[in-house]
């Protein structure tokens, strides 16, 4: 048993993962990942709420009558990211000012609502629990490795302390400014999937056309 | 007037929900395949958030404000804590009710965007924009500048990468990058297009 856990807590990461897979959760974060403290707690503030929200709505999963199931799931997911909020309110003003609206917008992050769905209401509270522990991982793994790159090379820094030291400060490093900019991200995450999927060549999508070869005569 | 027409220009190109905020970007990568069906995404986008928006800003303002409440006799209270899950109740209704409304009055409509209205529910790009009407303090004509725009910038966006994917599938492009990694790619270049409205101020 504790090696199914491991593997529905592993798995999400590299082979099923949510964003380079699934195509879930990609619409808020991306926009916090310019730092890399900011996407730090937006990532745990998605496992928590993944996580506790697929273990609830697997305790209540047979109680739950199929016509109102979503406005159920709805209600116990906004439940757990307002308790994120207020928390991130209270001992984290700054970074919860910088996340703003986007910490608001887990709650219709399709990676909560996507493992409620198809994995919560159907396996029991701890099997969900890790399920949905193990997606926010996924989820926030891509996420760091795309601050990770947009901090470093945009900024010079990582987690704020400056690792390459900027020309505007008197170092050698002339940082890359569109990483800091939006567009950056879609690059990173193209990139990103393209190096998953050489690595992974299962996870290739079909060509709708194939292009083929005519032989000159 | 020019206020309200100059938010309006920075909701739709500057401040594009889809490419600058990356929000609805699961329905965005997910049902920009086509055209046809990515302008009926974004024409149900546009409807449900020019409702949405205006309507949470009068929930905003009369009932969780601080202070909003005094109507009732409660001059203290304040609700804000409740607003995520009043906003994503809102907007859980509302989609129900124009979905029912478009069923019975309105049937080739209901036929055509049918499909869409429950995914809309789960749009990031819906629940953002009346965040952002509450972060950003909108009165009430503001919302519904904000809502109509937002929604129009998002449609515009959805429509042009459907036509670009349109036109992408024919091209010959690495197996890896095939389908999802290109589109990626595809829209980051979009988005830097969009940037360079960013100069522009009425």
């Amino acid at each position: 048993m504790a090696q199914t856990y491991r593997k529905m807590l592993v798995d999400p990461m590299v082979d099923n993962n949510p964003i380079t897979l699934q195509v879930l959760g990609i619409c808020s974060a991306l926009a916090v990942t310019s730092s890399l403290q900011v996407s730090f707690v937006m990532a745990l503030a998605v496992i928590f709420v993944t996580g506790f929200s697929s273990m609830f709505i697997s305790m209540i999963r047979s109680q739950i009558p199929g016509s109102i199931r979503i406005i159920v799931q709805m209600v116990i997911i906004a439940s757990l990211v307002i308790m994120v909020d207020q928390i991130l309110k209270a001992y984290a003003y700054e970074i919860s000012k910088t996340l703003s609206v986007f910490v608001g917008l887990i709650i219709t992050n399709c990676i909560v609502m996507g493992r409620a769905e198809a994995f919560a209401m159907k396996n029991p509270p701890f099997a969900s629990f890790v399920d949905g522990v193990g997606n926010g991982m996924g989820y926030g793994l891509i996420l760091m490795l795309v601050a990770v790159i947009r901090e470093l090379f945009g900024s010079g820094s990582l987690f704020g302390f400056t690792l390459l030291q900027t020309v505007n400060n008197g170092g050698w490093y002339v940082p890359n400014g569109m990483l800091l900019l939006p567009p950056s991200a879609f690059f990173i995450i193209g990139l990103i999937i393209w190096a998953f999927r050489s690595w992974k060549p299962e996870q290739v999508e079909e060509r709708e056309y194939k292009i083929q070869t005519v032989e000159a005569h | 007037m020019e206020e309200l027409l100059s938010l309006a220009v920075k909701a739709i190109f500057v401040e594009n929900l889809a490419l600058s905020f990356f929000l609805g970007m699961c329905t965005f990568i997910a049902v920009s395949k086509k055209i046809a069906t990515a302008i009926g995404l974004g024409i149900s986008v546009m409807i449900v958030q020019s409702i949405t928006v205006p309507a949470n800003n009068m929930i905003l303002g009369y009932l969780l404000a601080p202070g909003a409440l005094a109507w009732a006799g409660f001059p203290d209270v304040d609700l804000t804590f409740l607003g995520l899950i009043s906003y994503i109740g809102v907007i859980a209704a509302l989609v129900q009710i124009l979905e029912m409304v478009l069923d019975k009055y309105f049937p080739p409509l209901y036929n055509a965007l049918g499909v869409f209205l429950p995914l809309i529910t789960v749009n990031c790009a819906i629940l953002g924009g009346s965040l952002f009407m509450v972060e950003r303090d909108y009165n009430f004509a503001e919302s519904v500048t904000y809502g109509v725009s937002s929604g129009f910038g998002w449609a515009l966006a959805i429509t042009a990468m459907a036509g670009v994917r349109e036109k992408l599938k024919y091209s010959d492009i690495p197996d890896g990058l095939q389908g999802l990694g290109i589109t990626f790619i595809t829209a980051g270049l979009m988005a830097l297009a969009f940037m360079s409205f960013s100069g522009v101020k009425l």
